[in-house]
């Protein structure tokens, strides 16, 4: 239908192309924001930890409920002494509940080091595993308990939806009369890939030019070593964690923004195992790069093969692409080449 | 005092080969064993068969299936899940094309056809380890359940895509359906589970179990010593499969009754059978009832206390009971983080010494 | 291990002892206040548990009966359905609301078996309307393929009643739950001409970026949404986000809450979604909720869900429930009704606008008139539209019937293969 108009434009098949991948790239930034805060733990203490997700819910819950000054425990009150309070208040602006929410996750991150981790040292990557299982479970309980199950709004002032001005932009690129409306782009989206690059900066800023981040490095790259040039590695975890906590805020934040805040936000973190498989468990520019292929591979996948099999490929297609590159590189994309002595 | 080696002479290589060598130890088996299966049958009620025995031997069933593969051969796999709903469409499949055919081995075949499945998605592990290996079965997890919700002829074309089991007996009894009696629902699984329990016994001590566990421990080393990591690895993934296959046979037929691929075989079925294995101790037979036991009882037993017992409000008792288990799993492996299993054998040697520590 | 057995012994023994002696009504309630789907069966739970506590506080319970609500929660499990329905049967309970597709389907032959009635108000097993082969079961006032035809109906009157070459949507939640609909939509755009497409959304449901780019270059003129969860609320962000007409984008009622549209905040402004009850708290009987039960502190739950649709739907359930226990202490005679009489309830149960009227629920749902034949009720439905500005819900027609020229040959399909498969005869005759 549009092979006359060539010359005057590009086919609307072609563009529908470079949305399918543009979306698929921006749905990846929102997985490598969730795999982040995996590999930043993975990378300091060699712990896969499960409860990420739960921590993104659980920051996202602790926001909105500051946001709109909740009671926490208001229903645990109310069922033991008889009284009927909900909010003490209005609420706090955005930018001091951000705040608030943080130092929450810093005194989550060094509780979870002193009755956890503390304990388990040396143990082998299985338990630890476990014991973020463990803590998953914990969190998700004591987040209902907090601030209770319904869904909630959670608004930071982030635009959302259909951008016009890329619609009206794109709208010209095709041939004239043909049956196009231009390439849809979600600015949240937007917003959170810029967010992203800022993290990603930040973080690779911290760690490359300040003590503390010098400090994670040498926890990463060998923990002996490390504990005998006098880097305490309680600390060190407890910077880590609370790192991870923030990453957990930011995309309890994104995430929450596009679903409310509810129990589902702790699933969140199904989607960035993939994106960690194929990325790496150790590595930051990885989570990024497998975020934007595994959301390209889902996003194409969705789009042109679906349609054949009978739709909702996207989830398993996610596994075959990871699993696909993984026969050619095991240890994933930038994982570190595992040698083995006997 | 009450349990010790010494005295226990054997004179003969069977008696010394036996599966339980040390005397009390087979005592206080086949007591349990005795009052599994012929005490319990006439006290059980559709409560307990339903909410607590059942379940407790399906999951042991599949527990002890993902042990073998992640305990003893070393390779984590998060598809167990899917390979559950292979066992269970298998069975759909064939007790609704073979009306005739006793359950018992449609429950057998149905292992047989998950074993086959199982190979084949374990091919990846001859090239992938640790958690990269977890994505190889996860793709089966999420493929396998997509697969059975869309693929039309698994579920007989059915309105709904549910599948429900229809009645089918032993010996004139029913096992499987509604009004089958909870005797004999807990009697059919317990009979399995005995009779899988003893084979996987068996099975990691001898050749097959030992050469599993020489990848577990090093996959090169053992390859030097002349082990096949291709048929130890694709080995481990048939007979661990088949478990599973079993299990979530048992899980459709015989406990639920009707399920749906989405909710029943779910990545949090994966998640879960794994948190047994850990919990319970990797590489230990044991291990896996106790894991089993941990996760399908301790909900059970909470939920009771504090709704039945203190009278809490539903929805706080549940928060509560999910915390707490957070919490007892991470107390439990900071007290002991090679699982129950573990600590049993701690107890053992406390035994030997008992009543004179010194 | 042994000490948890004894437990669980000494925990059954205290929980068996205590019940027993009351002689009472008993209302199972399978809630789910927590895990993925709490959001949604808080107000159910609330609004079913909060309406006994009116009759036991106003009327002294079902003519002079005492109603005793026994909640479970099931976190939306099946496993931890049937723990639930297992542990709740033996106090004489009543009639069942298993309240999630997966424990209905457990639930259809196991009470059948142990002789208790179920209730699957408006989800569930379709074909269970069918009274001839399910005879515990019960899904009146309506089903999802009522529910399917009811807004086809809806769309072919704001089209004049010529919907030819019309395009319509489907999003639904990849499940059974969700696929329900499509065998309906498919004979009904046969004989109406209209397009379908069907777009399929796994579980969770977090990310549709896939299916609403593909709604987006479809430009279909309706959109239909069988969605549950979390599904709902990111579908209804990103029809907004995509621009699409909000009034022609239509849901079911699981996805037609307050839970589903306000996190779209504006953009969900004309949401549609179809409904079996009314909507809002602007009937009698809320004063009475507000005087008998909450403030004697006596509502279930936070007590913050009255009149949100959910819990109307919970209330009107319960209103159900106690209808048919009435029917069945007259039917039989006795105050201290079984299962077996109130399955019978059940089948006799009439509810005229008059006796709405005096419920105190004048409006709030269509007549009901449960047969021997007929378990899916009148199967009438209307349309509820959401106004963001007030946040509130409100109808747009009136409850209208499905087209029963489709769907009773449907559910005559799928439940005579049901009772072939498992050697069910036929009743009512």
């Amino acid at each position: 239908m549009v092979l006359q108009a060539r010359g005057h434009g590009v086919s609307p098949d072609f563009l529908n192309f470079i949305e399918t991948v543009l979306n698929g790239l921006m749905s990846g930034v929102m997985y490598s924001l969730v795999a982040l805060g995996f590999v930043l733990i993975f990378k300091a203490s060699g712990i896969f930890n499960f409860a990420q997700g739960v921590m993104a819910l659980f920051a996202a819950l602790t926001l909105v409920g500051l946001q709109t000054g909740q009671v926490p425990f208001a229903h645990l009150i109310n069922a033991i002494l008889g009284t009927d309070i909900h909010h003490w208040g209005p609420g706090l602006p955005t930018v001091l509940a951000i705040l608030v929410t943080m130092l929450v996750m810093i005194a989550l991150a060094f509780l979870i080091e002193k009755v956890v981790l503390k304990h388990l040292v040396n143990q082998e990557p299985i338990i630890l595993f476990m014991a973020t299982i463990g803590l998953a479970y914990f969190l998700e309980g004591m987040g209902d308990l907090m601030w209770g199950a319904d869904v909630k709004a959670l608004d930071v002032g982030l635009p959302s939806g259909g951008s016009f001005w890329w619609e009206d932009v794109t709208r010209a690129w095709a041939p004239e009369g043909a049956d196009y409306f231009g390439m849809y782009i979600d600015t949240l989206d937007v917003s959170a890939a810029i967010i992203a690059v800022v993290l990603v900066v930040a973080l690779t800023l911290f760690s490359q030019y300040t003590a503390t981040g010098r400090a994670l490095r040498a926890v990463a790259d060998d923990h002996q070593a490390a504990l005998s040039v006098g880097i305490s590695l309680r600390s060190i975890w407890v910077i880590v964690w609370s790192i991870a906590g923030f990453v957990a805020l930011v995309a309890g934040i994104m995430w929450g923004a596009k679903s409310g805040v509810q129990f589902s936000l702790s699933l969140i973190a199904l989607k960035a195992l993939p994106v960690l498989i194929l990325g790496g468990f150790t590595s930051i520019p990885g989570a990024i790069v497998g975020g934007l292929i595994i959301g390209v591979g889902e996003k194409l996948a969705e789009a042109y093969v679906g349609p054949i099999v009978g739709g909702a490929v996207e989830n398993w297609f996610a596994y075959m692409v990871a699993l696909a590159f993984l026969l050619f590189r095991p240890q994933g994309l930038y994982g570190e080449k595992i040698i083995e002595r006997i | 005092m009450l349990y010790r080696e010494t005295g226990d002479f054997k004179s003969s290589y069977a008696t010394d080969q036996q599966t339980f060598p040390i005397r009390s130890e087979r005592y206080l088996f086949w007591g349990a064993m005795v009052i599994a299966f012929l005490v319990v049958p006439f006290f059980i009620n559709d409560y307990w068969e339903k909410s607590v025995l059942v379940p407790l031997l399906v999951w042991s069933m599949a527990a002890l299936g993902l042990n073998i593969l992640t305990g003893y051969c070393g390779q984590v796999s998060l598809g167990t899940g899917g390979f559950m709903a292979v066992g269970a469409y298998a069975c759909y499949k064939l007790m609704t094309a073979f009306p005739d055919l006793n359950i018992f081995f449609v429950v057998i075949l149905s292992g047989g056809v998950t074993a086959f499945v199982g190979m084949l998605f374990g091919l990846p592990s001859l090239r992938i380890k640790g958690f990269y290996l977890a994505v190889a079965t996860l793709a089966a997890q999420f493929f396998l359940v997509w697969l059975f919700n869309k693929v039309p002829w698994f579920y007989n074309y059915s309105a709904s895509g549910q599948i429900t089991a229809p009645e089918r007996t032993i010996f004139g009894i029913a096992v499987t359906g509604a009004s089958a009696p909870p005797w004999a629902t807990y009697l059919f699984c317990l009979t399995l589970v005995f009779l899988f329990a003893w084979m996987a016994r068996n099975l990691t001590r001898g050749t097959l179990g030992r050469s599993w566990m020489a990848i577990r421990d090093m996959d090169i080393a053992a390859e030097i010593i002349g082990v096949q990591p291709l048929k130890a690895k694709i080995s481990a993934f048939a007979v661990s499969s088949f478990y599973i296959g079993v299990a979530g046979a048992l899980y459709f037929s015989v406990w639920l009754g009707a399920v749906e691929p989405t909710e029943a075989f779910g990545i949090n079925v994966s998640f879960l059978v794994l948190f047994m294995v850990i919990i319970g101790g990797l590489g230990s037979i044991l291990g896996s009832f106790l894991g089993a036991a941990f996760l399908t009882l301790m909900p059970v037993l909470l939920k009771n206390v504090m709704v039945g017992g203190l009278g809490w409000p539903t929805d706080l008792a549940a928060h509560f009971e999910i915390m707490l288990v957070g919490g007892l799993i991470v107390f439990f492996l900071i007290v002991e983080p090679h699982g129950l299993a573990q600590l049993w054998r701690l107890v053992k040697e406390k035994l030997r010494l008992w009543p004179f520590p010194y | 291990m042994k000490l948890t057995k004894l437990a669980i012994v000494t925990a059954m023994a205290a929980t068996v002892g205590t019940t027993s002696a009351l002689a009472d009504l008993v209302f199972p309630s399978l809630s789910y206040r927590t895990g993925p789907y709490a959001a949604g069966g808080i107000p159910f739970a609330d609004g079913y548990a909060d309406y006994f506590t009116l009759l036991n506080e106003r009327d002294g319970g079902i003519n002079g009966v005492q109603a005793r609500v026994l909640e479970c929660e099931t976190a939306y499990n099946t496993q931890k359905g049937v723990e639930c329905y297992e542990s709740t049967k033996g106090e004489g309970s009543l009639v069942y609301q298993p309240l999630s597709t997966g424990i209905t389907y457990q639930l259809i032959p196991k009470a059948t078996a142990d002789g208790i009635p179920v209730h699957s108000m408006g989800y569930g097993r379709t074909s269970a309307a069918n009274g001839k082969v399910f005879s515990h079961v019960f899904n009146y006032p309506g089903t999802y393929w009522d529910a399917a035809s009811i807004i086809v109906n809806h769309i072919l009157e704001e089209n004049g009643g010529d919907i030819n070459g019309k395009k319509i949507a489907l999003v639904y939640h990849n499940s059974a739950y969700g696929k329900e609909p499509i065998r309906t939509l498919e004979e009904l755009s046969k004989k109406h001409g209209y397009e379908l497409s069907l777009v399929p959304v796994d579980h969770p449901g977090q990310e549709q970026k896939s299916q609403w780019l593909q709604i987006r270059r479809d430009r279909p003129d309706y959109v239909l949404m069988w969605g549950w969860g979390v599904m709902n609320q990111v579908a209804v962000k990103e029809a907004a986000n995509i621009r699409f007409p909000m009034e022609n984008f239509i849901g079911v009622w699981w996805s037609g809450s307050e839970n589903d549209v306000v996190p779209a905040g504006e953009g969900a402004n004309g949401y549609k979604a179809v409904t079996f009850h009314g909507v809002g708290s602007d009937f009698p009987i809320f004063e009475d909720i507000q005087k008998h039960v909450v403030d004697k502190g006596k509502a279930a739950g936070a007590g913050d869900q009255i009149g949100t649709v959910l819990y109307n739907r919970g209330l009107y359930a319960a209103m159900l429930a106690a209808e048919a226990a009435r029917a069945a202490q007259e039917i039989h005679n006795t105050k201290e009704i079984t299962p077996a009489q109130m399955r019978d309830g059940m089948e006799a149960l009439k509810i005229d606008s008059a006796r709405l009227e005096e419920l105190g629920l004048g409006g709030f749902g269509p007549e009901i008139n449960v047969s021997c034949e007929n378990h899916g009720g009148p199967g009438l439905g209307a349309i509820a539209q959401w106004n963001a500005t007030d946040g509130t819900w409100s109808l747009i027609n009136e409850f209208g019937p499905a087209d029963r020229e489709i769907i009773d040959p449907l559910i005559m399909e799928d439940s005579t293969a049901f009772a072939a498969e498992n050697n069910i005869p036929e009743r009512c005759s």
